[in-house]
């Protein structure tokens, strides 16, 4: 069984500290862990070190609020989002940024819940990606050796969880959470639905129970900033 | 004339084929999907973790569970599946994906892409650009011919930092479509009115013509190259 904590704040003020390396699933506005991002603004820990895909438009949503709350001082993504709040602190240098190509941030995080130390890869050869990285060839490609991210908390959104921390995504909501949930030494799921052991069909199951410590409910995750592109009418 | 951007886009869709696995960029690019020949069956994939795009949703349709990799909402076709961005970017790497067609701010004549960033400019990060053009089977690039100050976009040596080395297959500009040979951009097609000499005198490296061995006229064009 995996304890379902009553809210947010009670499933992180043991977890997040000071400095702690924590992974935030999500892109765009889609699966996003809004009410445990909430949590780690109020709980004001500060000097966090935070893997995410993207920063977002708003400085309300999403990863945004640590950033903005000058809580993050270190974060490792592949893109900043179109923020006067957070490209001002990045050009301050109060927030340092390492960017990675988006798969390559993926994989880092895939490769850190496999166990597997480091990889070779062709993206980024030949370009800034390239700095201080060692370079080896394989068939004739130019490769660079990129290190597995292991964070110490991750913090996910899910569709549907049951008891034991199996896992359900639902579209693109999907993104980088399994990766997150596997990564790190402890995630948290927020999730929509809780349901019985036994009423998720093992087959549909994207991410397992193995990979999710702490299960928070929030049946209505915040969906304010959805950017809404409609068919022409043609 | 020079195409419009939607002939661009039109022009760009006559590289897709049936059954086809296609990654879009953002801005121009995604405009190539208004423009998929009748009778073609094309996946069109969202890196984030989504293969078999379909087009913008009607209100009714809205799905704040379904975006594209621009973050904008979006719709899926019969035959579509959803998967993890580590997923998306695997079937990119792992030379998958048939087809990329992206944005550009500069292509050399050896096929080096630069189009993640300006020095100067804010740096947003390289989102999945260096992924899908080393990923992809073929990279066509999508630009106009000229950037805002009037200088060619097609250059012997890109001067903006890199997305990658010798990825560009095909340029498709609104003055016409290039391909990138060893020998440097070939003349593909001309937007009707366009001359050779139109698109010499904007294009900063050598452009061979069509259908002639490239080492004659190699040295030649390469001597009338124009600034």
């Amino acid at each position: 069984m995996n304890p379902l904590y009553p809210d947010a704040r009670t499933a992180l003020q043991d977890l997040i500290q000071s400095g702690t390396h924590l992974a935030v699933g999500g892109f765009a506005s889609a699966g996003v862990p809004t009410d445990l991002i909430g949590a780690v603004h109020d709980l004001q820990v500060q000097n966090l070190r935070l893997v995410c895909c993207s920063t977002q438009r708003s400085e309300h949503f999403g990863v945004n609020r640590l950033i903005t709350n000058g809580q993050v001082t270190r974060l490792v993504t592949s893109y900043l989002g179109p923020n006067d709040v957070v490209r001002a602190l990045y050009l301050s240098g109060k927030l340092q940024v390492e960017f990675v190509p988006q798969g390559t941030l993926a994989e880092r995080l895939r490769a850190g819940g496999a166990g597997i130390p480091a990889f070779y890869t062709p993206v980024g050869a030949g370009t800034v990606a390239e700095d201080g990285k060692e370079v080896r060839e394989y068939g004739g490609r130019r490769c660079l050796l990129e290190e597995a991210i292991v964070p110490d908390v991750g913090l996910v959104h899910a569709w549907k969880a049951d008891r034991s921390g199996n896992l359900v995504y639902r579209r693109t909501a999907q993104n980088f959470n399994p990766q997150v949930a596997s990564a790190a030494r402890v995630t948290v799921a927020e999730v929509e639905e809780i349901v019985e052991d036994g009423q998720l069909d093992p087959d549909e199951i994207h991410t397992p129970g193995i990979y999710v410590q702490r299960l928070v409910l929030n049946p209505t995750p915040d969906r304010s900033v959805l950017t809404v592109r409609l068919r022409e009418a043609r | 004339m020079p195409w419009t951007r939607d002939e661009m886009a039109a022009r760009a869709a006559q590289e897709l084929r049936d059954g086809m696995y296609v990654n879009l960029g953002i801005g121009l690019p995604t405009c190539v999907a208004d423009f998929v020949p009748d009778g073609l069956k094309v996946y069109f994939e969202s890196e984030n973790g989504l293969l078999g795009l379909g087009p913008s949703p009607t209100v009714d349709e809205v799905d704040p569970d379904l975006q594209n990799a621009g973050g904008e909402t979006t719709t899926f076709i019969p035959g579509a599946s959803a998967f993890s961005s580590a997923d998306g970017f695997a079937m990119i790497r792992g030379g998958h994906i048939d087809l990329a067609i992206l944005g550009g701010l500069e292509v050399s004549e050896t096929g080096d892409l630069a189009n993640w960033t300006v020095p100067g400019q804010f740096v947003s990060g390289m989102g999945g650009a260096m992924d899908l053009v080393v990923g992809a089977r073929r990279v066509v690039v999508l630009m106009d011919h000229l950037n805002k100050r009037g200088e060619p976009k097609l250059r012997r040596e890109t001067r903006l930092p890199l997305t990658g080395r010798r990825v560009v297959s095909r340029v498709v500009t609104d003055l016409g479509v290039l391909d990138v040979t060893p020998q440097g951009f070939r003349l593909v097609e001309r937007a009707p009115g366009v001359t050779l000499e139109d698109l010499r005198a904007r294009t900063d490296a050598a452009v061979l013509l069509p259908g002639t061995p490239a080492d004659a006229q190699d040295a030649r064009s390469r001597v009338r190259r124009v600034r």
